[in-house]
């Protein structure tokens, strides 16, 4: 088995070592620092850091000053509450003028667990891809993370990146790089397209290996970058497989189905199955119980699959 | 550009600006600030008659506020609207957008005839403040009660950044209604952003009615006080008043300030002032030439 690491904490690694290398960048939290992982760059940087105590607006609106000010500040909370809480902040002190802000927000999806359905983010991905000017990553992993990260710090303007509480299994290299509006293939196969985000990935893979000892051969897709899509991308794996399904921690409206729903539609309609919460709330429990009580896991995907498949063969 | 606004001119001949030096330790010319005032609301009137639509009362209540900060206390520089040692204006109640553009174009951010494309199609003056359009415009607001958070972080960023750049931003009483203030006082008492003044345009109407009728601010100056706030209240219609406010705040250590400035809603054209109805209703016909007919004659 593939080592394990959380994204969040692989943030929280990312952040230090690249608050060390440049000095312009800062960070804010509201009293999550040790859930988010901002503690390790609050340490190391007591000058840069700004906790903003229970308030999440203002420090969105605060990250929005230090970007004005040339500052590169990364504002962190639960997916939840930096989404939610504050999206007006969102869009009108940073999306509207296309601020430098970095949101990196933790506990994104059901695999929370305990904390139950006020904590779990299931509509995050919606409420940020909905907005102009703003990109959205959903990293698979540490690596991708860190490469994710690194990014952010070069680009101009806002960024949304919703890390996990679950430790998930590492699919890429150490030296992964991230690019902006490109999805990768993870695995390729001719009969279907199985494309996930998050934790969602791992599972699509485990899906392929399921659906190859059934003989059916399953392209699998990283879309961690789900605003901007990589359309063509998209597209070309619906014309070359015909069928497509689509797996997230997330309601199955607003993210990554309805992304590449959009995309199938306008450009190249196949039979689509999309794995997600169905317009439900999360509850309390274990992740893993929770993930198979929602139809999140890899023989869920392959269930959906083997429907896409059907219906591309007309039965 | 300079040149040809008589404005600029007047006022660099008597000393009354004081662009790109130190805080002005002059004594302004208290008169020349009232003339300056009275044209920017000739043109309030202008542009907001002209536009058919936006907000009246409470750019005419702010009308000297703004003239006092731009005209007698920020540093700036018109002819490099980025230059990085300016001051910086956060113009939280984004409503009273005509009052600001009114004075940048005045201090020759801008031709004053954009003025009168106010909210039109293709304009690069919005209904309300937008930073990506408008030089001068510092933070693109409207959306309430979001501002003072963004001059927060514009001051610990001057402050990270070496200091010396002074954050002012302009708030609106009904504004305050919105729990993201108190957030942002909170935060501004936490980090001791003494390079941080706020001025309260304490007019007493929101669009509802009465601030009283609609939610009670007061004890208003306590609140802010026991938020951690070196709190001052002047008549925001008087100059001497206004700039001594303003010169105080230079003294505070460790502190943000808050300025309350007790204004008339529609100040300056009797029909308008005090009167809930012209939050964001514009000048008739009859309405504009009486209007002008009044600041001409002040
Ligand atoms: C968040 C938000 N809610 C509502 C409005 C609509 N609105 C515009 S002005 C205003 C009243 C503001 O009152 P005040 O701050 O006292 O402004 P002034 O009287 O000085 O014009 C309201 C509710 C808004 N712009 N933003």
């Amino acid at each position: 088995m593939a080592a394990q690491e959380s994204t969040r904490v692989e943030y929280g690694k990312a952040l230090l070592q690249l608050g060390k290398e440049n000095p312009d960048i800062v960070a804010l939290d509201a009293d999550l620092s040790g859930s988010t992982q901002t503690k390790h760059f609050a340490k190391a940087f007591p000058q840069r850091f700004f906790n903003l105590g229970v308030a999440e607006q203002d420090m969105l609106g605060t990250a929005a000053g230090l970007a004005l000010g040339g500052k590169i500040p990364f504002a962190s909370t639960f997916a939840m509450f930096a989404t939610g809480r504050a999206w007006e902040q969102i869009r009108q002190s940073i999306a509207y003028t296309k601020l430098n802000v970095k949101i990196v927000a933790s506990h994104g999806g059901v695999s929370v667990g305990e904390d139950g359905g006020s904590h779990q983010a299931v509509e995050d991905l919606a409420l940020m891809r909905i907005l102009p000017n703003m990109v959205v990553l959903v990293p698979a992993d540490g690596p991708e993370t860190r490469a994710m990260v690194r990014w952010a710090v070069e680009y101009q303007g806002p960024v949304y990146i919703r890390t996990g509480r679950m430790p998930f299994p590492v699919i890429y290299d150490e030296d992964h790089r991230f690019e902006l509006g490109r999805g990768y293939i993870l695995r390729e196969g001719e009969d279907v397209t199985l494309a996930g985000v998050g934790l969602m990935v791992h599972h699509c893979l485990e899906a392929a290996h399921l659906l190859a000892q059934e003989g059916v051969s399953a392209r699998v897709l990283n879309l961690s970058c789900l605003k901007p899509l990589d359309w063509q991308l998209v597209v070309d794996s619906a014309r070359l497989t015909g069928a497509f399904v689509t797996a997230e921690e997330h309601l199955a409206t607003g993210g990554l189905g309805s992304a590449v729903s959009e995309v199938l539609a306008e450009h190249c309609p196949v039979p689509l199955q999309r794995i997600g919460l169905r317009d439900i709330f999360g509850t309390s429990g274990k992740a893993e119980i929770l993930l198979k009580h929602y139809g999140l896991m890899p023989d869920d995907i392959k269930g959906a699959a083997i429907k896409a498949l059907a219906r591309k063969n007309g039965r | 550009m300079v040149a040809n606004n008589p404005i600029i001119y007047y006022i660099n001949k008597t000393g009354v600006h004081t662009i790109v030096t130190k805080n002005c330790q002059e004594i302004p010319d208290i008169s020349h600030l009232r003339e300056i005032a009275r044209q920017v609301r000739l043109d309030i009137i202008e542009m907001l008659f002209k536009a058919g639509s936006g907000h009246t009362g409470g750019s005419l209540s702010a009308t000297d506020i703004l003239v006092a900060l731009f005209f007698a206390q920020m540093r700036l520089n018109p002819q490099d609207p980025c230059w990085p040692q300016r001051d910086r204006f956060v113009l939280s109640k984004g409503h009273a957008a005509p009052a600001l553009y009114a004075v940048l174009s005045r201090l020759g951010y801008f031709p004053r005839e954009e003025l009168f494309t106010l909210r039109q199609f293709g304009s690069s003056l919005q209904g309300h403040p937008d930073s990506s359009c408008t030089p001068g415009v510092e933070v693109s607001t409207g959306s309430l009660g979001q501002g003072l958070s963004i001059a927060n972080g514009m001051a610990l960023a001057s402050r990270l950044n070496g200091g010396g750049t002074r954050v002012y931003a302009l708030l609106g009483d009904g504004e305050v209604q919105e729990g993201q203030i108190w957030e942002a006082a909170m935060t501004a008492a936490h980090y001791r952003l003494d390079n941080l003044v706020a001025v309260l345009d304490r007019n007493r109407l929101q669009i509802d009615g009465r601030t009283a009728e609609v939610m009670s601010l007061e004890p208003l100056a306590q609140k802010w006080e026991a938020f951690g706030w070196h709190t001052l209240e002047v008549d925001g219609h008087a100059f001497p008043e206004l700039l001594a406010g303003l010169q105080e705040t230079h003294g505070v250590k460790g502190r943000p300030s808050m300025i309350i400035a007790h204004t008339v809603k529609g100040k300056g054209v009797s029909i308008f002032e005090n009167q809930v109805k012209y939050h964001g209703v514009t000048p008739s016909k009859e309405e504009y030439e009486q209007a002008l007919k009044e600041l001409h004659a002040a």
